[in-house]
């Protein structure tokens, strides 16, 4: 057993040496192919592609064993794992480590790649065999980077009995799941910027190249969207006090490329219909890749250190910036080459929706380089100008929120605007109701509320606003007739269609959990003394108990606390604190009553010298629907990237001469 | 082995932020004190701010926001008694003077720019401006490519 254990191991560290051999292959044949038109060597990228992803995910299989049946012969399962440990957290090991984490990387890339090759059979001969071949070369950086600096592989000379266990506030299935999510986006734009520069090596940006772009920016976003809402959901939970964002660096390398594939998504519509904003949409995706190596790069470096950078070492921080270099500064400098042989064809006027996706790529760009500036500026004051300060929340609320404000504002319109030519006045008319109930809802929040910061009314009013306008767009989609009819045509639109009524909304849905938050939260600390009931927000909190439990791989001091309204129970929850004797570390964990209107948040403390225990108490009326409104969005982007007219395409097109079918 | 886990059970952990025992018994001090918390940075921690730091920093520097208040010092003194003591990174955020009022500056200047280029491309492409929508080759194949 303990032969073949080693053997696994070894073979997954000899399967990634192949993958990047594959890689290398993958590069050099198709492109040089492509050059010379010769079909047998372009064929090769499919095939390479198909064989780099079984190999890398061969190599993670094997890593995920070791992980499983603690093989303390390798050090990486030692620094992160324990045999007390669940098997759930044993499998997120994995990746909640910088080598794995780096493996997942590049196995996504290759998965992403063999994809490409799987499902781009429409992708003429020389486009195909180029996209792929850039695909190879992202990959053969990273192989390099994880088996010369970050090698999971590596053994220990005496195997420990035990290992040092996973840092205890990865242990929770919110986080179990929100690397490789988030890993799904970043990698996922590395298509997007493979069909960018494949596209500028081609020299031909037309509408079936927005047309292949779009769906991987979909998907990329859609990733993204979740990854950070599930980030964020577990920040709410986990850390004790309720916050959903912190404007952390580490938070701040997501949202970049969120924002960013966010406005690539818009304007590789407006290529696609149109075919107009294609040097932009190019850019786009060129800078969308960069902000997610620039992602992976300040959340690897630690160079903007932040609460939760878990492994980050300066020398790796290097390497990924020199591949940033190369990548995105050999694209910029093909793309400043070429751009020129870009040719905008439609012609629209400024009232539009081409123009109003202009405004949309406007404020989706300059916030996302907004919030690059701020996470940068403390490096760059304290480099060229000797200052140190931070840049936190306040800054971000402040820079930041405006150009959100804008975009919703915007976004009823854009959306019922119709293409080349529009009038302003007929785009209103569905909207005129629709404005009128949003303000009448704002102005009834900040009179129930008397005053105070004025955020949440203007969120109530953007909420509203955004939501029932893309209500009212799909309304309009359906055209004249009986109910009957319309309801028909309702059914009919495309996924497309469903899906921007429906991402829309989900932004607007966010939109209002944000503003209920701020506006109606309600913190309450004290001492609570046992069988001693005290009032916040009109419940009643009765402290029982407090006891001393024992977990699989943890103890913990759990209180039992109940609740009641008007003398009715609510429910019964119990907060805890928690030590984790192996790695040194104690979590608070929350109770929550999660509810639709309001959660009921509780945390335990301290016991005081003077008898009781600390206790906070928070009601935070609506939190969930600022995950729900993520999920809305993320719905959205998965209903119009299953839209018929992609999947036809994806068969379109198919020239006689395609001879690159991978094997299947 | 067990002594180690009693020995661990007894250790307190981090207790959470803001403990009751340190909180001014004026709940409108205690406000006030409370929204300070958030723009003090914990200089101990990284990128929190003290009023969610656990840190035995935070702690203290909570308690120090508090006895100012106390002593009837505005909120702006407070800040200053910190800035003077540990430099402006104790600030959450830079004030907008100097070399940072480059940052402050940053994004409005960005979308000035950025609009200003956007409105000029819109305005390349209206039709008043700009040569006749596609000839007849590119909308034939424009038709092909959409139809296929």
């Amino acid at each position: 057993m303990y032969y073949l254990r080693r053997m696994i191991v070894e073979l997954g560290h000899f399967a990634l040496i192949l993958a990047a051999i594959a890689a290398v292959v993958q590069t050099f044949i198709p492109l040089i192919g492509a050059h010379y038109r010769w079909s047998s060597w372009m064929a090769v990228a499919g095939p390479a592609a198909t064989a780099q992803f079984v190999l890398v995910a061969g190599s993670f299989a094997a890593l995920t064993y070791a992980f499983v049946v603690s093989d303390f012969s390798l050090r990486l399962v030692v620094l992160n794992s324990h045999t007390l440990k669940p098997m759930l957290y044993k499998v997120s090991g994995v990746w909640g480590n910088h080598e794995g984490s780096m493996l997942l990387w590049v196995m996504i890339l290759a998965l992403f790649g063999a994809c490409a090759s799987w499902f781009g059979r429409g992708l003429s001969e020389t486009l195909k065999a180029r996209v792929l071949s850039v695909q190879g070369s992202v990959g053969v950086a990273f192989y390099a980077f994880v088996l010369l600096t970050s090698n999971p592989f590596v053994r220990l000379e005496i195997p420990p009995m035990d290992g040092q266990d996973l840092n205890p506030l990865l242990q929770d299935p919110g986080l179990a799941f929100h690397p490789p999510f988030l890993y799904l986006g970043y990698v996922g734009l590395s298509m997007t910027f493979s069909f960018a520069v494949a596209a500028l090596i081609e020299g031909r940006v037309d509408a079936a190249w927005g047309r292949w772009v779009r769906p991987w920016t979909l998907a990329a976003w859609i990733f993204l969207t979740i990854g950070i809402a599930l980030g964020s959901w577990w920040a709410y939970y986990e850390l004790g006090w309720g916050g959903f964002w912190f404007w952390d660096p580490v938070e701040n390398a997501s949202f970049m490329p969120w924002l960013l594939s966010a406005a690539l998504l818009h304007s590789a519509i407006v290529v696609e219909k149109r075919e107009a904003l294609k040097s932009w949409t190019i850019l786009l995706a060129i800078l969308a890749f960069g902000f997610s190596l620039i992602g992976t790069f300040i959340v690897r470096s630690g160079v903007l250190t932040s609460v939760h950078a878990f492994a980050n070492d300066p020398e790796r921080g290097l390497l990924i910036l020199i591949i940033l270099a190369v990548f995105v500064g050999g694209a910029l400098t093909l793309f400043a080459a070429r751009a020129n042989t870009m040719q905008a064809k439609g012609v629209f006027s400024m009232v539009s929706r081409e123009s109003a996706l202009v405004a949309n790529n406007i404020l989706l760009a300059v916030s996302c380089f907004v919030v690059f500036f701020g996470t940068l500026w403390p490096l760059v004051a304290e480099m060229l100008f000797d200052q140190q300060i931070s840049v936190g929340p306040p800054f971000f609320d402040a820079a930041f929120t405006p150009f959100m404000v804008a975009l919703a504002a915007l976004m009823p319109l854009g959306g019922m605007l119709p293409w080349k030519r529009a009038s302003l006045g007929r785009a209103m008319q569905p909207l005129w109701g629709i404005l009128a109930l949003s303000i009448a809802s704002g102005a009834l929040v900040f009179v129930i509320r008397g005053g105070g910061s004025m955020l949440a009314p203007i969120g109530f009013v953007l909420a509203i606003w955004v939501i029932g306008g893309a209500i009212a767009e799909l309304g309009t989609r359906t055209g004249r007739g009986t109910v009957a009819a319309r309801f028909a045509r309702l059914r009919r639109l495309p996924g497309a269609d469903w899906g921007k009524a429906m991402s829309h909304s989900g932004l607007g849905v966010t939109v209002l959990g944000v503003a209920a938050l701020t506006a109606w939260q309600i913190e309450d600390i004290r001492v609570a003394q046992v069988d001693v009931p005290y009032e916040v927000g009109g419940y009643e909190i009765t402290l029982r108990d407090v006891n001393k439990i024992e977990g699989p791989n943890y103890l913990s001091t759990m209180a039992t606390i109940d609740i009641s309204k008007d003398g009715e129970a609510v429910v019964t929850l119990r907060p805890e604190k928690r030590t984790y004797p192996v790695a040194r570390m104690a979590t608070t964990e929350a109770a929550i009553k999660n509810g639709v209107f309001r959660d009921l948040y509780l945390v335990i403390g301290d016991p005081q010298d003077k008898g009781g225990w600390a206790v906070r108490t928070y009601i935070k009326p609506f939190a969930n629907w600022i995950w729900a409104g993520c999920i809305i969005m993320a719905l959205g982007g998965v209903l119009s990237l299953f839209d018929r007219r992609y999947r036809v395409a994806a068969g379109a097109r198919k020239s006689p001469n395609v001879t690159g079918v991978p094997a299947e | 082995m067990k002594w180690l886990v009693v020995l661990l059970w007894l250790l307190t952990g981090p207790a959470f932020a803001l403990e009751p025992s340190e909180m001014l018994a004026d709940p409108v001090l205690e406000a006030r004190a409370r929204a300070l918390d958030y723009e003090i940075r914990c200089v101990k921690c990284q990128s929190e701010s003290i009023a969610s730091s656990n840190a035995d920093w935070a702690r203290d520097a909570r308690r120090a926001v508090r006895e100012q208040i106390a002593a009837g010092q505005t909120d702006a003194q407070v800040k200053v008694f910190f800035v003077a003591r540990y430099g402006e990174v104790v600030l959450m955020d830079p004030s907008a003077k100097g070399i940072n009022l480059i940052l402050w500056v940053s994004g409005p200047v960005m979308l000035l720019v950025a609009m200003g280029v956007g409105f000029v491309y819109v305005r390349r492409r209206d039709p008043k401006r700009a040569e006749p929508d596609l000839d007849e080759a590119e909308a034939a194949r424009l038709k092909e490519i959409m139809n296929s």
